[in-house]
């Protein structure tokens, strides 16, 4: 179980009622820019901005966790947190375990990226962070996949020349290609779009927040927050 | 030990670190929020340690007195404690145990507390109990989270190196002379006062050496901390490490990963000598006044 | 799908034989232990190799730290403490770096950052300097009265180390070392978690078990089944052990013999 817990947030609004039981949202914090710890060692990023809206329009109280990517489903249904909010892909295999929220980014693409054109990703050497649909999609192509622990160490990988291209998303590899010498090679698109994942037996909490995404949607709120993060796609 | 919300900047003239070069930067960079929390995990790996020491030490200690007991279905748990423990991979144990033993704890408190609960605790995938059986409850302020997740950490620790304990304590306990044994009957204590006033005060000195290489162990095998959902120095040096860019964060920079696990190799490195030291002091007063060839060398000599 | 037909499917999947992509969906039982099962021959592979080639450099490790020659004593002292003062997982995350670095120097260096012969590499120079440590402190517990013998003997330099010095110090150090084969069997689980990336699903048991963990999403069954994998091979290791340990000890009256105790350390 992974109890870091970086900050509370909208705690003045509930401060009043008391009692209310934190809902505690789990995140990776390392995957920018959806979810990652700024300087101050905070959760910051898209969905911190997000989750602390949806919160605020559902009237919760809710806390920040991180957690490694490995273990963020188990940790969730055994009830160490109430929610992840971490970059999810919906997808049919997590589907039979936990429940989603509506997607709260379109589907988004997937992209290769390597340091010179060219490559044929098809047959590449290809980088993927292990247990992501990433992973799942470059070991059913004939491409020779190498997977590492975390996204940083896939980005390292390709420009250390040990591999020739990474597999992830899209939103994740735009800040790097625009900093460093990596560039786009292709897309594909992988899963549906990014949703909050609760258990199975927590239907009335999904309810409020698929609500609060519904409204955020409605009123324009969410396309403003996928411009401020630049990530594609809109509602 | 953590810190909420916005740091105080420690030196004024980091507000624009854009505009610092130099050492001026890294003063800076040094002292940022997540840096603090860096710095703290070396105390929470060292308070980690201090803690599990002796409930390892209680837990061997229980270990190795039921292995010894003679009713055999006793010994057998304390034996089998023992072996099942010491025969697989730490990290095997360390992936898993967690959950299974704040799942166990939640199962426990729900039979107590939840009687009349008539839900099923497993639900499809889902671990399901009673609000009131929650572990920590859910109105608990985060901290009582962190401490309940510190508080699992060190009882895995434990029960994983209580096992390597209870073997040496085992071995240390059958070392001490049989004749002291005796001669402690001949006195007329019972096997009771035999085993607490004449076996237990001896038997330290045949355990040191076992225990002095576990205690290495134990520093060397911090670095699965992370594992079992400690912020360690691991942690942090892998986040501080990895490269950043200038989106999000004040102070981008490339790979610097490297750097950061050079300080924890000088930190174990410093660790472990120094606790060679004062375990080869130790061993040294310890033998005083022994029944064995060092403590026979200090008498010859004194 | 009986389980033979995943037997002959899944069985090499670690070395690169039978079907190439890992099962996704419905992993059933018989899945799990023949993956993991997969994954320990790679443990084995690397336990067998870094045991056999450390047990050789222990050896001179040991002579090294044991002969008066301050040039020889340092760099075997240092090297000694480098490793076991270290975690073995931040040994391994060094010696990646190291590798990947020495690949871009020269492309002579290009296998190195390859699990197969890279790890090999830091779990042979880690045994090594656990063993060596061993057999070092073995040669000074050798009893006064064999080396008088020795010379009572007319027995000097190369002969009176492999007739008398070697043999001796191998049985004092046998009950200890065989622990640290134990552990450095364990250890092995350590090469694709820190440090080393997994290539084409190739990994070792723990590769298995943790993707198996991932796509169930239910721990309780591939890690016990690891450590059912583990046990089995801890008894294996300790009856092989002492086998040798009984060979070491023949020429001793019965009561003198060393047992070999089962003591391994857990993680460098």
């Amino acid at each position: 179980m992974k109890s870091l817990i970086l900050t509370t947030a909208a705690l003045a609004l509930t401060a009043g009622m008391g009692m209310a039981d934190t809902v505690r949202l789990g995140t990776e914090g390392a995957y920018p820019p959806y979810n990652f710890l700024n300087d101050n060692g905070e959760v910051d990023g898209f969905e911190r901005e997000l989750g602390d809206e949806l919160c605020k329009r559902a009237e919760l109280t809710c806390e920040w966790v991180t957690n490694d990517w490995d273990s963020i489903i188990p940790n969730l249904t055994s009830g160490n947190y109430d929610a992840i909010i971490a970059g999810m892909s919906i997808t049919a295999e997590r589907e039979e375990l936990v429940d989603f929220t509506q997607g709260y980014t379109q589907p988004s693409p997937s992209a290769y990226a390597g340091m010179s054109e060219g490559v044929d990703v098809k047959t590449a050497v290809v980088a993927a962070q292990a247990s992501t649909i990433q992973s799942a999609h470059v070991a059913s192509t004939g491409a020779t996949l190498v997977e590492f622990a975390t996204p940083d160490e896939t980005v390292a990988a390709v420009q250390s020349g040990e591999v020739d291209a990474v597999l992830s998303d899209k939103d994740f590899l735009i800040p790097i290609v625009a900093e460093t010498e990596l560039m786009f090679l292709e897309e594909v698109r992988l899963g549906g779009g990014i949703g909050m994942a609760f258990r199975e037996s927590d239907d009335e909490l999904r309810g409020k927040f698929d609500a609060a995404i519904a409204s955020m949607k409605e009123d324009g709120s969410l396309n403003d927050m996928l411009d401020k993060w630049e990530i594609e796609g809109k509602f | 030990m953590r810190l909420h919300g916005k740091r105080p900047i420690i030196f004024s003239y980091c507000s624009d670190p854009s505009l610092l070069e130099g050492l001026k930067w890294l003063s800076c960079y040094l002292t940022t929020g997540k840096h603090m929390g860096f710095y703290v995990s070396f105390g929470t790996v060292l308070l980690l340690l201090a803690i599990t020491a002796p409930a390892a030490l209680a837990f061997g200690f229980g270990a190795a007195m039921l292995s010894r007991a003679r009713l055999a279905p006793v010994s057998w748990i304390g034996k089998g404690y023992i072996a099942a423990v010491r025969g697989v991979p730490d990290i095997a144990f360390f992936l898993f145990f967690v959950i299974a033993l704040d799942q166990g704890i939640e199962w426990l408190l729900h039979q107590a507390r939840c009687p009349d609960w008539s839900d099923p605790i497993r639900q499809g995938n889902d671990f399901v109990v009673c609000d009131i059986a929650k572990m920590p409850l859910g109105t608990s302020p985060q901290w009582i989270h962190e401490t309940y997740g510190f508080a699992l950490a060190v009882l895995t620790f434990a029960i994983v190196f209580g096992a390597f304990a209870g073997n040496v304590l085992y071995g240390a306990m059958s070392s001490v002379p049989r004749a002291q044994i005796e001669t402690a009957e001949a006195y007329g204590m019972t096997r009771r006062q035999a085993f607490w006033r004449i076996l237990v005060p001896q038997m330290w000195v045949y355990a040191l050496p076992g225990l002095s290489n576990l205690w290495m162990v134990l520093i060397k095998a911090t670095p699965l901390l992370f594992l079992l959902g400690v912020e360690d120095i691991v942690y942090w040096a892998r986040e501080l490490g990895g490269s950043k860019m200038a989106r999000f964060t004040d102070y981008p920079h490339g790979d610097w990963r490297m750097w950061y696990f050079l300080v924890l190799l000088v930190f174990y490195l410093a660790f472990t000598r120094v606790s060679e030291v004062v375990l080869a002091r130790i061993t040294l007063k310890l033998s005083h006044g022994q029944a064995t060839v060092g403590g026979e060398a200090q008498r010859k000599a004194a | 799908m009986s389980c033979w037909d995943t037997v002959q499917k899944y069985a090499f999947q670690s070395i690169g034989y039978g079907e190439r992509v890992l099962p996704k969906s419905d992993i059933t039982l018989c899945d799990q232990f023949t993956l993991i099962g997969s994954g320990m021959m790679v443990n084995l592979y690397f336990g067998i190799l870094a045991v056999m080639s450390g047990f050789i450099f222990a050896n001179a490790l040991a002579m090294a730290k044991f002969s008066g020659n301050p040039w020889t004593r340092k760099p075997a002292e240092w090297f000694i403490f480098l490793f076991r003062g270290s975690p073995l997982f931040i040994q391994f995350f060094f010696a990646y770096f190291l590798f990947i670095y020495l690949k871009g120097v020269a492309p002579i260096f290009g296998p190195l950052s390859a699990a197969w012969l890279g790890a090999l590499i830091v779990l042979f120079l880690n045994t090594a300097a656990y063993s060596g440590e061993i057999f070092y402190g073995a040669l000074l517990s050798i009893p006064k009265g064999d080396m008088e013998a020795a010379d009572a003997y007319g027995l000097t330099g190369w002969s009176r180390f492999r007739k008398v010095m070697w043999p001796t110090m191998m049985r004092l150090a046998w009950p200890a070392y065989t622990n640290e084969a134990i552990f450095l069997f364990h250890a092995t689980t350590l090469v694709y978690f820190s440090g080393f990336p997994v290539w084409r699903q190739q990994g070792d048991a723990l590769y298995y078990a943790k993707y198996i963990a991932d796509k169930t999403f239910n721990p309780f069954v591939p890690y016990p089944i690891l450590a059912f994998y583990f046990i089995l091979l801890t008894l294996l290791v300790i009856l092989l052990f002492g086998l040798i340990n009984k060979r070491l000890n023949r020429h001793l009256p019965q009561a003198q013999r060393s047992k070999v105790k089962y003591k391994p350390n857990l993680i460098r």
